[in-house]
């Protein structure tokens, strides 16, 4: 097991010791040779700037929205899916298609073939029965991110929560129906809380990539207007890549290594327990 | 199980068939657009449905962007990057499912960790580091990033299908006379290579549709299809048969292969808490 540990060892260590290195220092590639300690003014000046703020805010919403669309949507499907049907297998497939179409496609798909007000089809829908088109990214570019990140991640709760169901003891559903349960007491009592877990499983896993959301941002709103759509990832790769403000993207990086690790915390916990 | 009436189960046929058709309609639209023409996309739903087929959005695509050179460059990458964490993964899932030390548990909870480092965190190093040994905008810098990315990943994954082979199998084996090496090549690997394929065609859906490092570290040269794609940001995305037409080439293969991994991806999404 030993090259795995040690390429994993390399691949956590190295960049993670730069990343903390470069935090403490004033660093711009547009100024090389001028590197220089400046000990924790990179923290400062990347947390009390504004836009840290409103990015702080942005990736709550988008992940606080993501996930109840997510999580209400997703029991909701699997329940549906997991009634007897014909053809269920390609329907689960048509369900769960969305989760399989890469990021920069269904977000530049949404963007401009459906929430475009002038040629987009709601747009065109609208037109045709003469109601005024709205104009979903000028009007609500956050929400509209959401919508578009929801419909990515909604299949895989979906698929999460079905599997979860099959392995539902029948038996104690029929039971429960001889002694008189209706089907929403059977819901609560039951099916519920043997969702509970998956539910948080799917929750965190989603958590980690939601915190980390950048390619639908870059390729439809570029964070903007302003920093209306601008969240933590997409904040550190301006200040980065596009600022070459080495020490304050750093810093930035720092940050969100601390904000992510607080959410992996609980997940490993649950993930470490299946291990016994 | 008591019977359940065709009536029922026609009902829960028409709910779900509608319902699976509103998600997966802007794919179902896309397919159809990219075989309009230009002037014909932009029309209402209803003209588009009526207009005639044609196939000159994909032949624009390909002459106009070497679209083909972008797909391949998709397959390089994630084939090469699955391939050679497999090639790693292997012998240390199987070490650790077969031959479980007292640290194991811990090596694995640590490798999990690292697949929860956010990206962003260490973009600036892996930047600098890319451009310091010439590796921006390669294939090979690319697959490197991408397995280590997988990696942790795919040994979870091998993990929880290797400790599903039954101990007593080999302890049989060895009892019928089987020495070391009839022991790995007629009992061990035919029961692992469903577990291996599994985690194969997951990996390659997941550095297929990598978005953060593909598009940070490519400009053109191996800019795999996430990246070009990205592209399309530009006004160019407007013309609608155009961006159909990249776009359902880029989706296709991993829509085929996402049908058959359903299961599998739930186990490896979830490191074997959900199976």
């Amino acid at each position: 097991m030993s090259p795995s540990v040690l390429l994993l060892l390399g691949w956590m260590l190295v960049p993670l010791t730069m990343t903390i290195y470069f935090s403490f220092l004033r660093y711009n590639l547009l100024y090389p040779g001028t590197e220089s300690f400046t000990g924790w003014t990179n923290y400062y000046y990347f947390v009390t700037d504004p836009s840290f703020t409103d990015a702080l805010i942005n990736t709550i919403s988008i992940f606080g929205g993501v996930l109840f669309i997510t999580t209400i949507g997703g029991v909701g499907f699997s329940l549906l899916l997991d009634q007897p049907m014909w053809k269920s297998g390609l329907i689960r497939m048509l369900v769960i298609a969305p989760f399989f179409v890469m990021p920069t496609v269904s977000a530049l798909v949404w963007k401009n073939m459906f929430m475009n007000p002038v040629n987009g089809f709601f747009g065109q829908i609208a037109t045709f029965l003469g109601l005024q088109p709205f104009d979903f990214f000028g009007q609500a570019p956050l929400l509209s991110i959401i919508w578009i990140i929801s419909w990515q991640w909604l299949p895989f709760a979906t698929l999460i929560l079905l599997t979860a169901l099959q392995s539902l003891d029948r038996d104690q559903l029929e039971a429960s129906e001889m002694d008189g349960a209706n089907s929403f007491s059977r819901f609560i009592f039951i099916i519920l809380p043997h969702l509970a877990r998956p539910i948080t499983v799917a929750i965190l896993i989603q958590t980690i990539f939601l915190l980390s959301i950048f390619a639908e941002i870059l390729v439809t709103t570029n964070g903007g207007p302003g920093t209306a759509t601008t969240n933590l990832t997409y904040l550190i790769y301006v200040q980065s890549l596009l600022q070459f403000d080495v020490g304050a993207g750093s810093a930035g990086g720092v940050i969100a290594i601390i904000l992510a690790n607080i959410v992996a915390i609980f997940l490993m916990r649950m993930i470490g327990k299946n291990l016994e | 199980m008591r019977a359940i009436s065709n009536n029922r189960k026609a009902l829960n046929t028409a709910i779900a068939l509608t319902l699976g058709l509103f998600m997966s309609f802007p794919i179902i639209w896309i397919l159809i657009l990219s075989f309009k023409s230009e002037l014909d996309a932009i029309g209402n739903p209803l003209q588009v449905l009526l207009s005639s087929w044609t196939l000159d959005s994909f032949s624009t695509v390909q002459g106009r962007s070497d679209y083909l050179k972008h797909f391949s460059n998709s397959v390089i990458i994630s084939l090469g990057s699955t391939f050679l964490a497999l090639l790693v993964a292997i012998p240390s899932a199987w070490a650790m499912a077969f031959v479980p030390g007292k640290q194991t548990k811990n090596i694995l909870m640590w490798m999990l960790s690292t697949k929860m480092l956010p990206p962003v965190g260490v973009l600036i190093p892996i930047y600098l580091l890319f451009r310091d040994y010439d590796l921006l905008d390669t294939r090979v810098g690319l697959v490197i990033i991408l397995t280590l990315i997988n990696l942790p990943i795919i040994i979870w994954m091998l993990y929880t299908y290797f400790k599903e082979i039954p101990v007593e199998i080999l302890e049989a084996s060895r009892m019928d006379g089987a020495r070391l090496k009839q022991e790995i090549l007629y009992v061990l690997t035919p029961m692992a290579i469903p577990g291996i394929a599994s985690t194969l065609i997951l990996n390659i859906i997941l550095a297929w549709n990598e978005a953060f490092w593909t598009i940070n570290l490519t400009a053109s040269n191996a800019a795999p299809l996430t990246a070009f794609i990205a592209s399309y940001s530009s006004p160019e995305g407007l013309f609608y048969a155009k961006l159909s037409a990249a776009s359902i080439m880029a989706i296709a293969p991993i829509l085929i292969m996402g049908w058959f991994s359903q299961k599998q991806l739930v186990r490896g999404l979830t490191f074997g808490a959900v199976k």
